[in-house]
């Protein structure tokens, strides 16, 4: 049941917005969505999940801000093949690596039949319960476009997806591993003044995704990204953000284990001052037997910023022999920053081992002495621990190219930022 | 040597091996005494005299007639029932029960005996002292415990005994009186202190604090009212032992216990139902006042009847505990062993308002069968240098829910303030479930808070060796948790340690193979 202002805002929302034309799947996709959003209306402070995160910047009709130009490519130097997203449309250039099928939701829209109808819509549904995730059904209904992939073998090349800044743009992405593939997804800049991005991924048995975004420094950023994820027996996803400034970032996670032996990560540093507030949220549910997930999440905070962590394992009855784990570290470098995290454990089933940690404190006194004492500043001493504090996180990377890139970039934005 | 020495020193060992079989034997024998079926199940034939049944402003006006209340607190629960009647029940924990019925079940119910209140514990019904004989209390003013062997003076301890919706008697008051020490039910504590009590009660738990604690706030018919003044320290333990007996009748009982500066206080809390196929309702309130340099410790052992096999009937334990450390350095300690009831809904929380206050909890929550138990503690830091530590065990089997819920937030004034949370989960059988749900909250940085959990079912390689020894697996699984309920059960007051280790035992009855 909705209560009557929820079911006003929401209205005035969608009021706001107009249903994109498109072909017979995605139509019933986009209606589908629509209607299961009126059913739970958009979130309030009072909705469990929100609780940390005010979600009225996302709630209004309208965006607050204009979008500021794009900045540097955050990987550049990486030999990746680049899909410009310009605002609200996909620009796919010719020369896809071999593997790869690479289409776009609006080109996809005018097909009869289409291999992403089967994910499309259908991950996120999954991902909505129990907890519903109204700005992905929002984004479901709503997405004016969005890069398809399909990777049929090892793809060698990753595929970057470089996002210059809209106004208010809904996108959605669908990527499809098949049996044994491989594909090394990347993803850069801010969509928008207001964004909202969904990715749905579905890695088939054997298949594998390796997925690193960096959501580099815009302080005026208004990001909520999703992240739907269903894994089949023995695939693995390694899931990396980092994140540096941003007025609201809220990174949605629901990772699905439902083949056995499977293997997910999803990991995070984020770090900014100030306005910054930095939301991860997410929920990894195991389905099946022998599946192991980790969940590394560092946020470093300064002049009032603000981190969130919810976090939750889900352990289905039945899904022995799993290995959860799930850690979120806070290091807040002034009393007036704030961490709040809520790290959940759903266990119905008893041969597991799950366990969870959380942290929260100030940076080292002794550590920060014994760099002083050794004649480095104060600053560059603050600047190297959180380093190496947030380093801990990076180790989730495993290509160590791909690694040593985002530390290389994290070194450069602490020292400027 | 002779062979008439290597006689002697052979029966030397043997008879210190049978000192040592022994008291392995011992052990064996009393958590095998007390195993089996839910103990306390018998009900008590006894006349009672019951108000209406249902809920409405002329039941709290009667309860707070037969309770001779003065017109400020019938003013006060009045307020409260109408507060309650505008709220909706909450639903956010993770259990599940059917709807109850508010109006199906009687609010006051007392012993007939109990219509002229004894002057002393001569004058209680015969009835009434066999009845917590049986439970083990026996309500005589001797030193200790039943079970316990005789110990020195200094421990003493004195019990309130609460039989449905009165307060049947009260232990050792004038030993406690000569020491400043006011103990009595909170019924009377209204009556002759009433300035204590319109000074404190709902000071920490106000009215509006929750669905069930309004509702408490409404028609709490007794419980138990603690003062110790300055600088005094209580010269013995103090217990409070709630009765459930009479059918459909729920239990509202409100504890109010104020450490004034420099004082200290242990006190106990135990409880038992009789055996029915209809659920019934606890909704009881604590409120602790620590001011400053106060210590009290509170420790409950739950043993409320949770129902059978098959899920049928059991208590409802909807309970609102809280304790306030008002003062500078004041120290609060809830520990408890919850075995009892079908479903739980209970956060012993501490305020740690006074700088340098402390809080800590220790807790083991078992659930078997259908049980359900969503427990855990909210540790509010407001004070600079609060510390708080937080223990919890949990364990799982049959097909029951057991969840940890807890809050740890630090104000943006708690400066060097420090957290620690612990809490276990066990699993034992497929079909249980063992949930974390923790809550933290920190808005300043000079303070740590560090929180781990873990799940995990009884080590394989543990009871092996249990078995490989000779005990049963019920008996292996016993040890194993209580094992694993250690750190709890040491900082359980001597006379409730014992207990609970073999209600850990009697808990997981059945749970195995």
């Amino acid at each position: 049941m909705v209560g009557e202002a929820k079911r006003q805002a929401t209205e005035d929302r969608l009021g706001a917005l107009t249903l994109p034309e498109g072909g017979g799947w995605l139509g019933a996709a986009r209606k589908d969505a629509l209607d299961r959003l009126r059913a739970v209306g958009l979130p309030g402070r009072r909705d469990e999940y929100w609780r940390y995160t005010d979600p009225r910047p996302l709630n209004a009709p309208e965006p607050e801000g204009a979008a500021e130009a794009a900045g540097d490519d955050p990987f550049a130097g990486i030999d990746g093949f680049v899909i410009t997203v310009d605002g609200d449309a996909v620009i796919v250039p010719d020369g896809a690596p071999e593997g790869l099928e690479v289409d776009t939701l609006r080109h996809a829209a005018g097909a009869d039949i289409h291999w992403a109808r089967e994910i499309y819509g259908t991950r996120e549904a999954a991902g909505s319960r129990p907890v519903s995730r109204p700005f992905g059904m929002l984004n479901t209904a709503f997405a004016t476009d969005g890069v398809l992939l399909r990777a049929k073998g090892k793809v060698a090349r990753p595929v970057h997806i470089r996002y210059a800044p809209g106004t208010d743009p809904i996108l959605h992405h669908v990527v499809k591993i098949e049996a044994g593939a491989t594909l090394t997804l990347l993803e850069s800049g801010t969509p928008g003044n207001r964004g909202n991005t969904a990715l749905e991924a579905e890695i088939a048995e054997d298949g594998a995704l390796h997925h690193l975004r960096i959501q580099d420094p815009d302080p005026k950023r208004h990001v909520n990204t999703h992240f739907f994820a269903a894994l089949s027996a023995r695939s693995v996803l390694k899931s990396f953000t980092l994140s540096a400034q941003g007025a609201f970032v809220r990174n949605e996670g629901t990772i699905d284990l439902t083949g056995d032996e499977g293997s997910a990560t999803i990991a995070g540093a984020a770090f900014g001052r100030g306005d910054f507030h930095h939301d991860d949220t997410v929920f990894v549910t195991h389905d099946a037997v022998d599946c192991e997930s980790r969940q590394v999440f560092k946020k470093v905070l300064r002049d009032g910023a603000t981190g969130v962590f919810q976090g939750k394992i889900l352990v289905k009855e039945g899904a022995q022999k799993t290995d959860g784990y799930q850690i979120s570290q806070s290091l807040l470098l002034d009393d007036d920053s704030v961490f709040l995290a809520k790290p959940e454990l759903e266990i119905y089933a008893d041969d597991v081992a799950c366990s969870h940690g959380s942290t929260t404190g100030a940076i080292d006194e002794t550590a920060l002495f014994y760099l002083r004492s050794r004649g480095v500043s104060k600053r560059d001493a603050t600047d190297l621990l959180v380093l190496s504090f947030l380093a801990e996180a990076l180790e989730e990377i495993d290509d160590e190219a791909l690694r040593e890139h985002v530390n290389d970039c994290l070194a450069g934005w602490l020292s400027t930022h | 040597m002779t062979a008439l020495d290597d006689i002697r020193v052979r029966e030397r060992a043997a008879a210190e091996m049978r000192a040592k079989e022994g008291v392995e034997a011992e052990t064996v024998e009393a958590v095998k005494a007390l195993s089996g079926t839910y103990k306390h199940g018998w009900n008590t034939e006894i006349e009672m005299e019951f108000a209406p049944k249902g809920l409405s402003e002329d039941i709290v006006r009667l309860i707070s007639e037969r309770n001779d209340e003065p017109q400020w607190m019938l003013d006060w629960r009045l307020e409260a029932y109408r507060r309650w009647t505008r709220m909706k029940e909450p639903k956010w924990a993770m259990v599940q029960y059917p709807e109850i019925n508010f109006q199906d079940q009687y609010y006051y119910a007392r012993p007939a005996s109990m219509k002229e209140k004894p002057k002393s514990l001569d004058e209680v019904d015969p009835k009434l002292l066999e009845t917590y004989n049986k439970l083990g209390i026996p309500l005589k003013e001797q030193a200790i415990l039943a079970g316990v062997k005789p110990a020195p003076d200094d421990r003493k301890v004195a019990v309130d005994a609460v039989f449905d919706s009165v307060s049947v008697g009260t232990t050792f008051k004038k030993e406690l009186a000569a020491a400043g020490v006011i103990f009595c039910s909170i019924s009377e504590a209204i009556q002759e202190h009433p300035e204590l009590v319109k000074k404190y009660l709902g000071s920490v738990i106000p009215q509006s604090d929750n669905y069930y604690a309004t509702l408490n706030a409404a028609v709490f018919s007794d419980g138990s009212f603690v003062y110790v003044p300055k600088g005094v320290r209580c010269p013995m333990e103090l217990s409070t032992y709630f009765r459930i007996n009479a059918e459909n009748t729920g239990q509202f009982e409100r504890t109010l216990i104020i450490a004034d500066e420099g004082s200290y206080v242990s006190y106990l809390e135990g409880c038992t139902a009789p055996q029915r196929d209809v659920a019934q309702l606890h909704a009881a309130c604590v409120e602790l006042v620590a001011l400053d340099d106060a210590e009290i410790k509170y420790s409950t052992v739950q043993n409320w009847y949770p129902g059978d096999e098959n899920g049928k009937g059991g208590i409802y334990n909807f309970v609102t505990k809280r304790a306030d450390c008002r003062g500078a350095r004041s120290k609060v300690m809830w520990t408890q062993v919850e075995t009892g009831s079908a479903v739980t809904w209970k956060y012993p929380s501490c305020i740690l308002r006074g700088d340098d206050s402390q809080g800590e909890f220790y807790s083991i929550a078992i659930a078997n069968n259908y049980q359900q138990a969503d427990t855990g503690t909210k540790m509010v830091h407001l004070g600079k240098n609060t510390k708080s530590r937080i223990v919890s065990k949990g364990i799982s089997a049959g097909k029951a829910q057991n969840t940890y819920r807890g809050l740890v937030s630090m104000h943006p004034r708690a400066k060097n303030s420090r957290n620690y949370t612990q809490c276990d989960s066990l699993l034992i059988g497929s079909e249980c479930g063992a949930h974390t749900v923790p809550y933290i909250e920190v808005r300043n940085n000079s303070s740590r808070v560090e929180h781990e959990a873990t799940t995990s079912k009884v080590d394989d390689d543990q009871l092996f060796y249990c078995r490989s020894r000779g005990m049963d697996e019920e008996e292996a699984v016993a040890l194993v948790v209580n094992g694993f309920c250690k750190e709890v059960l040491q900082a359980l007051p001597m006379e409730f340690a014992m207990e609970a280790q073999q209600l850990v035992a009697i808990s997981l009855e059945g749970s195995v193979g």
